[in-house]
């Protein structure tokens, strides 16, 4: 089943991503995607995560389409102007790439080349714009093309925004991007699920999907240092204490993802699962989970 | 007002290095108002000079506006006598002085920063891009396209950090400031709507207006 049909099934989407590396050698992430291949509805593929300069997000896609599975292609605004935005968007669809999720990106200065100009031409509301032109047989302005896409758009959303302000610009800007198209939403990483369900009531209705973000948690450093330097990400306390008592930190941490999958079965429709460099467990996240 | 800052002084001296004398010239308006190319910031530049090496003479200028020919024709008779002319003017003033003067040598003293205003004491931030196609009716007066370090335009990406930026803890979120203040005046809406795509003008600008080219005429 392609994501898109899983999409349009009542099914419970799961999702899970993958970060290419620095250089050419794709060995472990083609490794960890065929084990992640029959558990997942798609696997995204991360643009240049945290504006680190890495292999790319379209070519691992397109390998990902030959072991037969339905990738998500991630695209940030940051690298691209609405040129070469639409042009990697038709390329993509060529090479058998079907969904599409729409980023602004991170800032250059977060990553290993600071200096490098900002793009930033389109932003994630006009990208998904964008793309549903190019699904209306179009480019941006207008002209016809020979040939035109049928993607999949999505888009993120942080339910944990840390203000009242933050939070109430991240639901306007969803509805912005419902608009402009977005079929499914998958979230920020989430700890609390009474702050998710709480956000949740707030979108109760909208027509779209989403698919709340499990990160796992490899250790209790590891979640102090997203408290203090991830935006809208926030781990209470008690998982923090958890992953420091615990002698077992990789079984403990797939106890954790687990719960957080199985609480949000209740909450949303789906998971999209973030293991940043512990692909290899998510099948024992699933499994603990029963998905 | 424009904003400057003074470049280091070892590459002053590396740019003058090949000039026995040379006439600094500062700039009466945004350069003495950001402190940068005033009067006072001429006076110490020549002191720190003038003490540099043996045989190079400094000397002193001020006009009001070095974007103006008219006040740069000041200079005419003053600068035969230097060799090099360093120019404490914002990048425009610089460039405007070198179109008088093809001749000689003119060297910018100062960085040019952006446009922007002096928030406290020694505090300057930017507040516009001159981007050609001006939004602040829409955004409380808060400029997305210069103040939100990705120059979004239809909210904030998801970076922003108890109230700031991304890119740095002491600088705030634009799409913050400008819910605050689309609350206040009861237009929040204002964020809702159409999508907005930024064009962008073509540069270099040019603004031509046919009625004044006329009356010069």
């Amino acid at each position: 089943m392609s994501f898109r049909q899983a999409l349009e099934s009542d099914k419970f989407l799961v999702t899970a991503e993958i970060g290419p590396g620095k250089g050419t050698d794709t060995g472990v992430l083609l490794e960890d995607a065929s084990i992640l291949k029959d558990r997942v509805d798609a696997i995204n593929v991360t643009d240049m995560q945290s504006s680190v300069m890495r292999l790319g997000s379209l070519a691992v896609c397109h390998l990902l389409t030959d072991m037969g599975i339905d990738p998500v292609l991630q695209v940030t605004c940051r690298d691209r102007n609405r040129l070469a935005l639409q042009a990697d968007l038709l390329s993509a669809w060529v090479l058998g790439i079907r969904n599409v999720l729409a980023l602004t990106g991170d800032h250059p200065t977060l990553g290993d080349h600071p200096q490098a100009k900002p793009v930033f031409d389109l932003d994630s509301v006009s990208l998904l714009e964008v793309i549903g032109k190019l699904n209306g047989g179009a480019d941006m302005v207008g002209n016809e093309l020979k040939g035109a896409t049928d993607f999949l758009p999505g888009a993120v959303v942080n339910p944990g925004a840390d203000t009242e302000a933050a939070l109430d610009l991240q639901i306007i800007k969803m509805e912005k991007k419902m608009e402009a198209g977005a079929r499914f939403f998958q979230t920020q990483a989430i700890y609390d699920l009474d702050l998710f369900a709480k956000f949740m009531r707030r979108v109760e209705g909208y027509k779209t999907k989403i698919l709340g973000g499990v990160i796992l948690l490899k250790s209790a450093g590891m979640a102090r240092f997203m408290n203090k330097n991830v935006a809208g990400v926030f781990v209470p306390e008690y998982l923090i204490k958890e992953m420091t008592e615990t002698k077992d930190k990789a079984k403990t941490s797939i106890e954790i993802a687990a719960r957080l999958v199985k609480g949000m079965k209740d909450l949303c429709q789906g998971v999209h699962i973030m293991a940043i460099g512990w692909e290899k467990r998510v099948p024992h996240v699933l499994d603990e989970a029963e998905l | 007002m424009i904003i400057a800052t003074q470049k280091d002084l070892a590459e002053i001296k590396h740019m003058i290095a090949p000039y026995k004398k040379v006439l600094i010239v500062g700039c009466g308006m945004c350069m003495t108002f950001c402190s940068a190319g005033g009067p006072d910031e001429v006076a110490r530049l020549a002191e720190n000079l003038a003490t540099d090496r043996e045989g190079l003479t400094v000397e002193k200028g001020m006009i009001p506006r070095q974007c103006s020919d008219k006040f740069i024709d000041r200079l005419e008779e003053k600068i035969q006598d230097y060799e090099a002319i360093l120019s404490m003017a914002c990048g425009n003033g610089v460039q405007a002085v070198a179109r008088r003067f093809p001749d000689k040598r003119v060297l910018p003293a100062l960085n040019t920063q952006f446009i922007g205003i002096e928030q406290e004491p020694g505090v300057w931030t930017e507040m516009c891009m001159a981007c050609g196609d001006c939004i602040l009716g829409r955004t409380a007066g808060v400029c997305p396209v210069t103040r939100c370090a990705k120059g979004l335009l239809n909210g904030p990406c998801g970076g922003s950090q108890e109230g700031k930026c991304e890119v740095s803890k002491d600088r705030p979120c634009a799409w913050q400031e400008i819910y605050h203040g689309l609350k206040r005046l009861g237009l929040l809406d204002y964020l809702r709507g159409e999508t907005q795509i930024k064009g962008w003008a073509v540069h270099p600008g040019r603004v031509i207006r046919e009625e004044l080219k006329a009356k010069e005429g």
